[in-house]
């Protein structure tokens, strides 16, 4: 996904009502009325969060059905979820190995000033 | 998790306020704040700790002075490479180092990043700061599970979807 997506997948994500959308939406398809319902939200309201969400495609909403259902896509979703969680990861991973070195580190110190203090002793 | 003997994993805290272009994480490291600084800009150390694991880290440049440049790749076992690059501007020892930050990935989106060293006795808290161009190129490299008000992670919601596909 181009960074351009991606910018317009993650304004689409930085909205509360839109992210609990897509909650209610992993759970299966709805309609527009049935998602205004939980967020106390006017149709037109809501119609512009879809409109939102579709423009980002992470939400389709069918053509073929009266009741014209919205549906979760995955796929934008999870690339938008894999570019994200990286940094996290990246971090709590790296300060767990920085704490690993800086231990190696003063165990190396320390094993040093007793062979220091053992030569004193000898000399 | 299980720890062994004393030792525990750090705890690392990330702050990113909603509208704002920054993240701020910390942690406290059980090592006084010299060991830290140079773990930091000795890039024998450093390659030991920079990235998650999976990655080998691969140091192209690695000039800790001020004004110096850093090229660094991280290499997957798959052959994936993803690099990394940025400037010095300010390193000071044992306080603080202020460089700027680039993925190379997503060329063009420069972040400035500073990293303070605060002594606790004989530990440190490192605070690092990451200012992004943009709030969107922040929001970009944050996880809805790491800001507020987002109770059910993107991540969480993938897993889900991918389970809904395999139909479980």
């Amino acid at each position: 996904m181009s960074s351009d997506q991606l910018s317009v997948t993650f304004a689409a994500l930085a909205d509360p009502t839109r992210r609990a959308i897509l909650a209610r939406l992993a759970q299966g398809e709805a309609s527009v009325t049935e998602l205004a319902k939980p967020f106390d939200l006017s149709l037109p309201g809501v119609s512009k969060h879809l409109k939102v969400l579709q423009r980002a495609g992470l939400i389709t909403q069918s053509r073929n059905a009266q009741w014209r259902p919205c549906r979760l896509e995955g796929s934008r979703l999870k690339e938008a979820s894999e570019w994200v969680g990286e940094y996290r990861r990246f971090w709590d991973e790296s300060f767990e190995r920085l704490d690993a070195v800086l231990q190696e580190m003063i165990k190396e110190q320390k094993e040093k000033e007793n062979v220091d203090k053992g030569s004193k002793h000898d000399a | 998790m299980s720890t062994k003997g004393a030792s525990t994993m750090p705890k690392t805290e990330y702050t990113i306020e909603p509208g704002k272009q920054e993240i701020v994480s910390t942690v406290v490291l059980d090592a006084p704040r010299e060991l830290v600084f140079k773990a930091y800009t000795d890039p024998t150390l450093f390659a030991q700790w920079w990235g998650p694991r999976r990655y080998k880290v691969n140091i192209q440049k690695f000039d800790s002075k001020p004004g110096g440049e850093w090229l660094v790749d991280h290499v997957g076992d798959d052959g994936s490479r993803h690099g990394f690059r940025g400037v010095n501007h300010d390193v000071v020892a044992p306080e603080r180092i202020c460089q700027t930050f680039e993925y190379l990935g997503v060329p063009g989106h420069v972040a400035l990043q500073t990293a303070t060293f605060e002594p606790l006795g004989n530990k440190t808290r490192i605070v690092a700061q990451i200012v992004f161009q943009s709030v969107m190129d922040r929001d970009g490299m944050v996880a809805s599970g790491m800001s507020e008000g987002a109770d059910e992670s993107m991540e969480r919601l993938a897993e889900l979807l991918e389970r809904m596909k395999a139909g479980k």
